[in-house]
């Protein structure tokens, strides 16, 4: 993740050992120059944009602002997670950002003193909204053959028009509050600091075990392995980046009164890149998917059915964004009728800015999570600087180009090598 | 998977226009696939019309004509993506009734087209199994998928690919063209159809497709090949079938044809050196 960035052209030399460590760094950068340069340049850019704000405003990485902006980046990250089962098809989904926020509304008015339905019940239905409406996508997508793009515009238009009706409908002026204890907890509620160091303990324990499992496994059958100081760099990074996370999360960040621990919409958005991760990358589902966005017709005469799993990939999105619509009606303490028409475009800036191709066939979940913490750095940097909204827009704007073309020259430079 | 040793003067059933049906000849000679009077129209189109032909185990038959001869119109009808209108298809000397893609896989019938039908952003190992991973727990089994891909490219002595983990996309022609065979020989085929395998390849590549070519036949596989390269057809076939205009107008090993002969059947569907199959009347 945070590999060194090398540009010494003298390193690219013939690697006959795959195995050796001093062919780490030579290895990293032959797959920089064809293109495979994973999230390198992304996380590089992250880090600087961070150094600048840090320069800019001490306060940026104090402990309660890192929070804020973790917080802030959960529905980008979880709306940008939504769009990627799609667009790794090579569909999209332009209707994210209103149909999340109707499923959270749904969930509020669930909640709400007037009709008393346990959040037990509320917030599930507030993503089985979500999901129904991507399933009714799906269904349009794959039997008629309309183009996703369409269908979810159309979609766009028709749920912002259904989402202001059910909001108004409560009759409270267009803004329905969130009373709700659990729902408005699941972004201002925090973990206790022994359950965030517990959580961190576990999750960076799992994580480290899995990778030398894997090592052990592929050594045990006497197939290529990673080179063992690249396992163990990833083993200590991780461990580093659990021990900062918990850190920061652990510091006291209240002002008036102690405020600690993780909130719990972070263990909500990694519990959601761990399940969305599994399936894309360990069952014969996210196989398909991945497989469909590169060569459709080469998967359909392998005998796989293929709008099954096109089918799939938008009832996924739909669980997907449903999350993140309760997460963001919890943020905003509400729902409101003047949806954020914003809110789609940055999921899908979230998901190609980490490196998801919008033509399909190319995309993991963390991609969500780094472009997500990119918009959200951006975002709240921003505002901290007390720069405009519009600075805001262009800057956002100019990353998202940069992050696309970057990736798009390292991709014309493989193919014409 | 079959391994019957490669024998190039295995006794074949006898060629000709004649009625000579699949059933009923002894084991020994019975062709792995036979086709007899078999035609495809398309409307009032005569695509392929009354195509006698046996394709034996173990040995490679080249499919060669000019364009327009017929010759895809005929590895579709043997791979049942479109069913004959007339005639019969033998497997093993027992008629094929209802011929479909999926019956024909189920036959052992794998046919690698020239698109290749290959996932450029998965890796060689993901490709090989598409559609039928092997899974454990209900998870991928990656290190038993890995090691089977491996141990086939050794056995297909397919040594030019470096990690069976890279992608698709990074291979050359011809590796690819190799994975797409590799994938066909995977599924237990027993009669592998190659569309044009080394159309658009180099020459060291050409090369390497047609050494596995030949690793395919020497394990029993039976081989289709269309070509439209003399000089790769006269280097790897052991037979020869020849359309000219929706007819199969000669047919036979490969020592009864000469680059010259094969080039007056292709352009003219006649030679004066070799007996041709067609009838007059047509």
């Amino acid at each position: 993740m945070s590999a060194p960035h090398v540009e010494d052209p003298t390193l690219h030399v013939s690697n006959e050992d795959p195995n050796s460590a001093s062919n780490l760094i030579g290895n990293l950068y032959k797959r920089l120059r064809q293109g495979d340069s994973g999230m390198v340049p992304v996380v590089v850019g992250l880090l600087l944009l961070v150094t600048y704000f840090q320069i800019r405003n001490a306060a940026f990485l104090s402990s309660g602002n890192l929070v804020n902006l973790f917080v802030q980046a959960t529905i980008f990250i979880l709306l940008g997670m939504a769009e990627i089962w799609v667009l790794l098809l090579g569909e999209i989904d332009l209707s994210i950002g209103i149909t999340s926020v109707l499923g959270g509304a749904v969930a509020v008015i669930l909640v709400d003193p007037q009709f008393h339905v346990s959040w037990f019940f509320a917030l599930p239905a507030g993503i089985l909204v979500v999901t129904l409406i991507g399933a009714l996508y799906g269904m349009v997508v794959v039997r008629l053959n309309v183009p996703s793009f369409i269908v979810t515009l159309a979609g766009f238009l028709a749920f912002q028009g259904v989402l202001i009706y059910v909001v108004d409908s409560q009759g409270t002026g267009g803004t329905i509050p969130v009373h709700e204890k659990v729902l408005y907890n699941l972004v201002y509620g925090n973990l206790t600091p022994l359950w965030t160091w517990i959580l961190a303990i576990a999750g960076v324990a799992i994580m480290c075990y899995r990778i030398i499992k894997r090592d052990m496994n592929r050594r045990a059958s006497g197939l290529v392995t990673e080179p063992l100081a690249y396992v163990i760099t990833k083993v200590v990074l991780l461990i580093a980046v659990g021990v900062i996370l918990a850190k920061i999360f652990d510091a006291n960040r209240g002002t008036f009164i102690e405020l600690r621990g993780m909130p719990f919409a972070i263990p909500i958005d990694i519990g959601v890149l761990v399940i969305g991760t599994f399936i894309l990358t360990r069952t014969k589902a996210g196989r398909y998917i991945n497989a469909i966005g590169g060569n459709s017709e080469a998967v359909r005469r392998a005998g796989v059915r293929v709008n099954r799993y096109r089918l799939l990939a938008f009832v996924l999105t739909g669980v997907t964004g449903g999350i993140g619509g309760l997460l963001y009606v919890s943020q905003l303490n509400g729902v409101n009728d003047g949806p954020p028409s914003t809110l789609t475009l940055y999921a899908i800036a979230a998901a190609v800015i980490g490196g998801t191709s919008l033509f399909g066939g190319r995309g993991k979940m963390i991609h969500a999570v780094v472009g997500g913490l990119i918009i959200a750095t951006i975002y709240n940097g921003m505002a901290l600087l007390s720069m405009s909204a519009s600075t805001q827009y262009v800057v956002t704007g100019v990353v998202l180009l940069a992050a696309v073309t970057v990736d798009s020259v390292a991709r014309r430079n493989s193919a014409s090598r | 998977m079959d391994t019957t040793p490669e024998s190039p003067n295995l006794p074949t059933s006898p060629q000709g226009p004649s009625e000579q049906s699949g059933s009923g000849v002894a084991p020994s000679s019975v062709p792995l696939l036979s086709l007899r009077g078999v035609s495809k129209n398309f409307g009032p189109v005569q695509a392929i019309q009354g195509v006698n032909l046996d394709i034996p185990d173990g040995q490679v038959t080249a499919l060669i004509g000019d364009n327009g001869a017929g010759k895809s119109v005929l590895i579709k009808t043997i791979s049942g993506i479109w069913p004959p209108s007339e005639g019969k298809i033998f497997w093993k000397g027992e008629e094929i009734h209802e011929h479909s893609p999926r019956s024909a896989t189920a036959l052992g019938i794998a046919t690698v087209y020239q698109d290749l039908a290959l996932c450029d952003n998965l890796d060689i190992v993901q490709n090989m199994y598409l559609g039928r991973e092997e899974t454990k727990f209900g998870t991928l089994d990656e290190i038993k998928m890995e090691l089977a891909t491996n141990q086939l490219l050794k056995d297909l002595s397919v040594s030019t690919v470096k990690s069976v983990r890279q992608l698709v996309a990074s291979l050359s022609g011809g590796q690819r063209q190799a994975i797409a065979v590799a994938r066909a020989v995977m599924r237990d085929s027993r009669l592998v159809i190659l569309d044009e395998p080394t159309a658009a390849l180099g020459v060291s590549q050409t090369r390497q497709v047609l050494e596995l070519i030949r690793t395919l036949s020497s394990r029993g596989i039976a081989v289709l090949v269309i070509s439209h390269n003399l000089n790769d057809v006269f280097s790897v076939a052991d037979r020869i079938a020849v359309m000219h205009l929706g007819s199969l107008v000669s047919n036979g090993p490969i020592s009864d044809y000469d680059t010259n002969s094969a080039v007056e059947l292709i352009t003219t569907g006649q030679s004066s050196r070799v007996p041709t199959t067609l009838a007059p009347s047509s």
